[in-house]
């Protein structure tokens, strides 16, 4: 509706200008511009240096090497040569991706199981839904130095229970081993998923509370058991909005970094087997002894933004198609 | 029709779904009423409903139980094996010299300080912005929208070299803002989910009302404070929200920028971190437990409008 009313008045302020042919005319328009770009500008100035300049410069900084003495000078692809033949690179994605893939089998079904049991519940949902999201209120650091001393090999809570089912005790995240579903890792996830369930539990919540219910009726009458009714109503019903947290769930899961450098004290755990990429990118830039590298940071940068923007690219193509 | 025939069900069933406290009854789910009335249905919802509220709470208040009680532990207790799961000599005065140790007041207050200063900088600048792409409409103005939307894509994480580079000697201006609360401030601004947030809402705002007051010679300004917000409370509160919880709980970049400046500068999360090597168990867990009241007392003021915005604001990640 606001959109019609300015294009009536833009219509009715055209002819004068075109029409009219006076110099005078152009500055009214000139005038309106300008007083809205006034209210614009501050957001565009805080976008150019903090958001769209820092875009272009990690693309610029990835080809370029510091000069001895001050300046910048071009280094064609050897940021990138350097990257690709640093191990640590290759163990950060596999990590990274291992971090993704356990977040995905746990924190992505673990939200939606627990927002079809709620529900369904007639009692005490408030409750319920208040405890969900209470975590995501905490400051990281805090949960985390909590999960930490849960994980404690000594003096933990965790261990003291495997203690009391007579199982093996764990080191958790100190545990050693790299293989792809490493204890390590796993106790990374459970931590995160602890902390960040709740925003995607609210939001199917919500998605569930939106599906109509003639469709269970319906299907009900039909003869559907509970499950046939999950797969044929609720998921279908539901499948917009589970795709679209699939997709964002998987680009922050991509960019962990305070799990693993909180629970391993900023190291990337036993022979950086929680190590990240962006815990990578931080060490490449900030914390190697010596010769901090902005441009073999920036050169991971720039792959990480390449692989989450195919990635998402993709998804959302691949998803269209069959819609 | 819906709305008809809950009109005109019987008092009776009105009571019933009183008594059974549900507010919004009319909507089936998953599973009938009908069938949760039966009498295995009745026993089967029982048990669901006490494990689902027991395992809830342990899982969630169970961590949180320990933040707060193993604060409470002296250090040899906190650190005792097989740990304790109460402590069996309370000994508060772990909170007081962790408070004094670690400095917490000084952490929550530059928490406070950015967290709000962020806020003030975000709905000075974004609502501003989306008023203007809303209802002045500048040249270019959908180019800008684009390219601020464009920014959604990529994840500020990615970003954190070239941004901390851009900080520490702005373009043009030549001013190093590392150490100074603009450099937490400033970047907040650049969010393009509030500008997208607030121009939705400002879309649906009548063209009448504004016409009405631009006769009425109204200058924009005034068109913004007198009809505008007043009219937008709701979304501008969602906005406040999620802008402060998310300077509040940032970790990386203000380790960058302030904590790596100077160690004064640091946050809550940031000091927290900071402290988790070298300081007794139970004085560090103290601390994240008072690190921790502020956000719990503020979820549980505002858990209402969190929620909504949560999932009426859109979808956040």
């Amino acid at each position: 509706m606001a959109n019609a009313v300015t294009s009536v008045a833009r219509r009715t302020a055209a002819p004068t200008v075109a029409g009219g042919r006076r110099p005078g005319a152009l500055l009214p328009r000139a005038r309106r511009n300008a007083g809205a770009w006034g209210f614009l500008v501050g957001a565009v100035l805080c976008f150019s240096f903090f958001s769209w300049y820092p875009i272009v410069r990690e693309v610029i900084m990835s080809f370029q090497k510091p000069v001895y003495g001050g300046g910048n000078t071009w280094a064609g692809w050897s940021n990138y040569v350097r990257i690709f033949h640093d191990p640590t690179f290759w163990q950060a994605w596999r990590n990274t991706l291992e971090f993704t893939v356990l977040a995905l089998v746990i924190g992505f079904a673990v939200p939606f199981v627990v927002a079809l049991v709620l529900n369904e519940l007639r009692h005490a949902r408030g409750y319920l839904r208040v405890l969900v999201y209470l975590p995501v209120m905490l400051p990281p650091a805090s949960a985390l130095v909590l999960f930490a001393y849960f994980y404690n090999p000594q003096y933990g809570l965790f261990d003291d229970l495997l203690r009391l089912l007579h199982l093996p005790t764990s080191q958790w995240v100190l545990q050693p081993g790299t293989g792809f579903v490493s204890t390590a890792m796993v106790s990374v996830v459970i931590a995160s998923t602890w902390m960040n369930m709740g925003s995607a539990t609210l939001i199917y919540l919500a998605a569930l509370q939106n599906i109509p219910g003639e469709l269970y009726e319906a299907a009900e009458l039909e003869g559907a058991g509970i499950l046939r009714r999950i797969r044929h109503v609720t998921i279908p019903q539901t499948r917009l909005i589970l795709l679209l947290l699939l997709m964002l769930q998987v680009v922050a899961t991509m960019q962990m970094f305070i799990e693993s450098f909180v629970l391993t004290n900023g190291g990337g755990g036993v022979g950086n087997n929680t190590l990240s990429v962006v815990m990578l990118i931080y060490q490449y830039a900030f914390a190697m002894s010596g010769a901090s590298n902005y441009n073999s940071a920036s050169a991971l940068g720039v792959v990480l933004m390449l692989v989450l923007a195919v990635f998402s690219g993709g998804f959302l193509w691949a998803t269209r198609e069959r819609g | 029709m819906a709305s008809v025939f809950t009109a005109t069900r019987s008092v009776r069933a009105a009571r019933a779904a009183r008594a059974a406290r549900r507010p919004t009854s009319s909507t089936r789910t998953l599973i009938s009423d009908v069938s949760l009335n039966r009498r295995r249905g009745k026993i089967i919802y029982r048990v669901v409903l006490t494990l689902v509220i027991v395992a809830f709470t342990l899982a969630f208040i169970g961590p949180l139980y320990f933040l707060f009680s193993d604060g409470l532990k002296s250090t040899q207790e906190a650190i005792a094996t097989p740990p304790t799961l109460y402590p069996h000599h309370v000994y508060p005065g772990s909170y007081v010299q962790s408070w004094n140790r670690l400095d917490v007041g000084l952490m929550l207050w530059n928490s406070v300080y950015y967290a709000f200063g962020a806020l003030a900088f975000q709905l000075v600048f974004d609502v501003a912005a989306a008023y203007s792409l809303s209802k002045l409409r500048p040249a270019l103005g959908n180019v800008v929208l684009f390219l601020m939307l464009a920014t959604l894509m990529i994840p500020t994480t990615v970003l954190v070299v070239p941004q901390y580079v851009t900080i520490a000697n702005l373009p043009f201006f030549h001013w190093n803002l590392i150490g100074s609360p603009e450099a937490i401030w400033l970047p907040s601004v650049a969010n393009a989910f509030n500008i997208f947030l607030l121009k939705r809402f400002f879309d649906s705002i009548p063209a009448d009302y504004i016409d009405a007051a631009s006769v009425d010679g109204a200058s924009r300004l005034m068109i913004l404070w007198k009809i505008v917000l007043p009219i937008s409370r709701p979304i501008i509160g969602v906005v406040s929200i999620f802008s402060l919880v998310a300077v509040w709980k940032d970790f990386l970049w203000p380790l960058l920028v302030e904590y790596g400046y100077t160690p004064t500068r640091e946050t809550l999360n940031v000091g927290i971190w900071q402290a988790s090597v070298g300081t007794p168990q139970n004085l560090l867990i103290a601390a994240s437990a008072m690190a921790a009241v502020p956000t719990i007392v503020f979820f549980l003021i505002f858990q209402r409008n969190i929620m909504a915005g949560l999932t009426a604001g859109g979808i956040r990640g």
